[in-house]
């Protein structure tokens, strides 16, 4: 009898693996393994003007789609504590709000492989005689492709907590150490998972991009896919270009696999709904962590430091809801509005000043005119595109999105293309316009969207399946068909769900058009006269006041862009289209 | 001696309380005016009133989560500024958090006390069993349906063991059946004295629910909410709803609202003539036609009692209410005790097609609603004949919270549309007397905006 209480007691306390443990055991341990090692690398020796050598080796491959995911971790880890840090400021303190948001929206605007022209050179100032630099600053791009975006979706769900959920918090006197982990963290959780997915997608385009980049006369290739294709350029060999592409497919696989879709799943329970959706998102590496027997005691752990926690901050007060406090009149609201306009109008005018003396000792006004003008043909070229986008993919998108089980195949494939750095491919376009003798002025354009127009097809897709039954059961009774149908109720019903994909579309082929303008192989190299094939240049020639003129001027013509046509765009869609509600 | 044992058991006093919101103008805007009231030990409480009495705004001063702008409520002789442990509260939109399991959300007001783990555990799992959720410990919310939910507001809010409970229409958003069984089940517990809760207060608008379970009910008169009646309720649980001493309660309780919504006793149309800012009651005009029709039956003699007329079309107190004053409003009808009667206008629109209905609710609408007036005047004397909204927005402001004006002109550009007084394009926010009923076309085409 004690004997078997004994062992009881101890198989409580040590539990046997069983053996969904015995398949994730070795699983996680040689992933922390990995992680040892490829940190490890990050900081070798290396001083400036030093040439990394990349093998085209097969083998070698494994290898640096760890060090690119690597990357990637580093940079979402980075975002995510500044997205934590900076929204919950923004959105606790209304008056810091008022000036944090909009210079998140200003740098959300400039292209993010500007920030990695500007940055490198410091960073590799920073981490003198170390590999670290060139780390960082690739590290530093990423973080700012994926940032920005997460930031605001963490802000926006903050500022949304329902008020009576407070009002719980309040009755029951949770702390705001508690109210913070257990009211508003969890309620944003499902928006900024969703966010942190959508950026990393967008992100592996960057690692790629920012792992081989030439700065001031001098090539650095840190050791990645994107360094590796970037030497199967140089040496125009199709086969390593094609191992490349292989290896990134199973990169970003197995990131959705063994990252969010558990992630996804698992947030399923955070959303803040009544009943419990009719398509709950499922993940098999989920399912499998929930059968084992060791996690659970592993999670244990974190669960005592949360009690630990909640009584040492105990008597951190919870602030008082905004709400609560004296409300800010629309009035006042209005007053301060014009303040706060003039503030940033001087500010800009500041900056305009300053930044105009840095270029001018440099460009004389001819050539800022010229780049006004390269920026011109940029955005043709990414008007036009999306245009071209548009035409293909919106029939597309509706056709699958009316027919569930169509697009329940396809919309992830095109969620998984759109998470395909483009740039993998871009060598074999490029070879193509070589061998072929194309015009590089027309045929580089279609690489700028090559990566983006998927988040046309995807929120097409989305849209289309959205559009309620009822209201297509009608249409059908009315017996409405062909343009009328289309214009009566298919372009009203998806227009606000393709203008998010448009948008994105849009930015993203900006972005790319730094890589894109300019391209090579071997050692031809195609330019396509435009403002992204003006920063790139620049930037190999290490003449920063002209950098600096290109992405300001893309700056200005991405903001022009937003503000002009999107947001109008957006609010007509709001106001006009909005299906279900007044 | 005695009259200290009468002071120990008043456990919530509130003496003066008064609320008032600020409004963009210079004046402000009153919500609860000079309520005083004692919540005894052994006492279930209830409290009636249309919307905008101000009782939920009540309710969340006593338990702390906003502060009166006058008066003092005091728990046990001391002042609530903040919530305060021995006060909780039941939310009508149930307010679990679901991303907790059920558990979790009964652990959660134990867990901001800081009580260790074990005891935490095991105070909610007693709860648990009590209220009978028995086997949904580890269920989330999503899961469970509307009853189960309610029944995870009450272990929530009864685990702290709170001297006194708050109720805000705790039962109603609950289907008719699922709300009898959860009252049924509380008012088990409370007679059984299985929960250490001494007092309720509970906030409805369901004169029948409030019967069921009170030993008083408070009747609170809107604009601003005062209290009107105190009614107290001397009936043996479990309560016969078809008894007549529940009847004759429910109707007077019915009177007492009545001639506290119309200011007369005598069921007389406002004394005070209303101002530009009168608050227009909620009601969409067919509505107001839906009652007129039905009290327009030759065979009542154009009459109807509240009580009936109120469980004929399935109206409660809070849907029902504003559709008498704006009956009384626009002098279509006149409410006396528990009696509502037609006017001639009334019946004249009751029996009118559907273009001299509008002929008629428009001649009414300028004549008995000064707004309506304003506006049309306004319209007519600008070049154009045109006014942005937000003109009249600013002017009600001045008197009226923000919420408040956007909803009173909310109304009033309603009626004003069904009544053709004029014109309003909802994407430049543009009010017009432009040829009404075209302007729609003709500003606000697929093109433009």
């Amino acid at each position: 009898m004690r004997i078997t209480a004994t062992l009881q007691t101890t198989r409580r306390l040590f539990p046997l693996p069983n053996r969904w443990d015995i398949a994730i055991l070795p699983a996680v341990i040689g992933l922390l393994f990995l992680l040892g090692w490829g940190l490890h690398g990050m900081k070798v020796p290396y001083s400036p003007g030093e040439v990394l050598t990349v093998s085209l080796d097969r083998a070698n491959l494994p290898g640096y789609a760890l060090r690119t995911s690597l990357r990637m971790g580093a940079a979402l880890l980075l975002s995510l504590i500044f997205s934590l840090v900076y929204a919950t400021l923004a959105a606790r303190h209304q008056k810091a709000g008022r000036i944090m948001l909009p210079v998140l929206d200003v740098l959300q605007s400039v292209p993010i492989l500007g920030f990695l022209s500007i940055t490198v050179m410091g960073f590799i100032q920073l981490f003198p005689g170390s590999l670290l630099g060139p780390e960082m600053a690739a590290i530093f791009a990423i973080f700012t492709s994926q940032a920005w975006n997460m930031t605001f979706s963490l802000y926006h769900s903050l500022r949304m907590v329902p008020r009576e959920l407070y009002q719980v918090a309040d009755v029951f006197q949770l702390s705001g150490w508690q109210r913070y982990w257990k009211v508003e963290v969890p309620f944003a959780l499902p928006n900024l998972i969703w966010n942190t997915m959508m950026s990393v997608s967008g992100g592996w385009f960057f690692v790629v991009a920012s792992e081989a980049i030439s700065v001031s006369g001098q090539s650095i290739l840190l050791p990645g896919i994107g360094s590796y294709i970037a030497v199967a350029i140089a040496q125009q060999n199709l086969a390593a270009v094609g191992y490349a592409i292989v290896a990134m497919l199973v990169v970003v696989l197995l990131v959705d696999q063994l990252l969010f879709r558990p992630l996804v799943a698992w947030a399923e329970r955070f959303k803040y709904e009544q009943s419990v959706g009719g398509d709950v998102p499922t993940s098999w590496v989920l399912s499998l962590l929930r059968r084992t027997r060791l996690l659970p005691r592993l999670l244990a752990l974190p669960t005592r430091l949360w009690g630990w926690s909640v009584r040492i901050f105990r008597r951190v007060p919870a602030r008082p809801l905004l709400h609560l406090r004296r409300k800010i009149t629309r009035r006042e609201a209005r007053l301060l509005d014009r303040l706060w306009s003039a503030l940033l109008i001087s500010a800009a005018a500041f900056s305009i000043v300053f930044l105009a003396r840095f270029v001018q000792s440099e460009a004389g006004y001819a050539e800022i005119g010229h780049v006004f003008l390269l920026g011109l043909a940029t955005g043709a070229r990414v008007l036009v595109l999306l245009v071209l986008a548009s035409i293909i993919w919106v029939p597309l998108g509706v056709w699958i999105g009316l027919r569930p089980r169509v697009a329940q195949h396809v919309q992830p494939v095109a969620l998984f293309l759109s998470g395909f750095p483009a740039n993998l491919l871009f060598p074999l376009v490029v070879s193509w316009i070589v061998l072929g003798r194309h015009n590089p002025e027309i045929w580089l354009s279609p690489l700028m969207i090559l990566g983006t127009q998927w988040y046309i097809l995807f929120n097409v897709i989305a849209g289309a399946a959205a559009i309620p039954a009822d209201l297509r059961e009608a249409a059908a009774n009315l017996g409405l068909k062909g343009w009328v149908l289309w214009r009566r109720l298919i372009l009203p019903a998806i227009f606000p769900a393709y203008l998010t994909g448009g948008i994105t579309a849009s930015g993203g082929a900006w972005n790319a058009s730094v890589v894109a303008e300019v391209a090579s192989w071997g050692s031809t190299t195609l330019t396509a006269s435009g403002l992204g094939a003006y920063i790139a240049q620049q930037t190999t020639d290490g003449d920063y006041p002209r950098v600096a003129l290109g992405i300001a001027v893309m700056s200005l013509y991405v903001v022009a862009l937003n503000r002009l046509l999107w947001a109008r765009l957006y609010r007509f869609a709001e106001k006009k289209l909005n299906l279900g509600q007044s | 001696m005695n009259a200290k044992t009468q002071n120990d058991e008043v456990l919530i006093e509130l003496s003066g309380v008064s609320k008032s919101f600020a409004t963009p103008g210079k004046a402000r805007m009153a919500v609860l005016n000079e309520v005083n009231l004692q919540l005894r030990q052994g006492e279930i409480v209830a409290m009636v009133g249309r919307s905008g009495c101000g009782k939920s705004t009540l309710l969340r001063i006593i338990c702390g989560l906003i502060p009166a702008t006058h008066g003092r409520v005091l728990y046990r002789g001391k002042s609530v500024k903040k919530p305060v442990p021995g006060i909780s509260m039941v939310f009508q939109s149930f307010a679990l958090f679901p991303w907790l399991t059920v558990l979790g959300n009964v652990e959660l007001g134990l867990e901001a006390q800081g009580l260790p783990p074990a005891e935490c555990r095991q105070r909610a799992l007693t709860v648990i069993d009590m209220i009978g959720l028995d086997g949904f410990e580890s269920a989330y919310p999503k899961e469970l349906s509307g009853g189960m939910r309610q029944r995870v507001g009450f272990a929530r809010a009864l685990v702290v063991n709170p001297d006194v409970l708050l109720m805000d229409e705790a039962f109603s958003a609950l289907d008719v059946p699922t709300a009898e069984t959860l009252r049924g089940d509380f008012l088990d517990l409370w007679i059984e004295r299985l929960i250490p809760t001494r007092a309720v207060l509970l906030v409805t608008h369901n004169i029948e629910e409030a019967l069921l379970l009170a030993d008083r009910v408070i009747v609170l008169d809107s604009n601003p909410g005062r209290i009107k009646a105190d009614v107290p309720v001397a009936m043996k649980h479990p309560r016969d709803r078809e008894s007549l001493m529940f009847r004759r309660l429910v109707e007077r309780i019915y009177i007492v609202m009545t001639t506290s919504v119309m200011g007369g006793e005598g069921g007389t149309y406002l004394s005070v003539r209303p101002g530009i800012g009168h608050r227009l009651p909620d009601v969409a005009v067919a509505q107001i036609a839906g009652v007129l029709d039905q009290i327009n039956q030759p065979a009542n003699a154009r009459r109807a009692s509240l009580p009936l007329l109120a469980e004929t079309m399935q109206l409660e107190v809070d849907d029902l209410f504003p559709i008498l004053e704006a009956l009384e409003l626009l002098d279509f009808a006149h409410v006396t005790g528990q009696e509502v009667q037609l006017t001639r206008h009334g019946q004249a629109f009751a029996e009118a097609d559907i273009l001299a209905r509008k002929v008629i609710f428009g001649e009414h609408l300028l004549k008995r609603v000064p707004l309506a007036s304003h506006i049309r005047r306004v319209l007519d004397e600008r070049p154009g004949s045109r006014a942005p909204r937000s003109r009249f927005l600013r002017e009600l402001e001045d008197t009226l919270s923000e919420d408040e004006a956007e909803r009173v002109l909310t109304v009033m550009i309603d009626w004003g549309r069904y009544a053709e007084l004029f014109a309003y394009d909802h994407g430049s926010g543009v009010l017009s007397t432009e040829n009404p009923g075209e302007a729609g076309v003709a500003g606000g085409g697929e093109l433009s905006g």
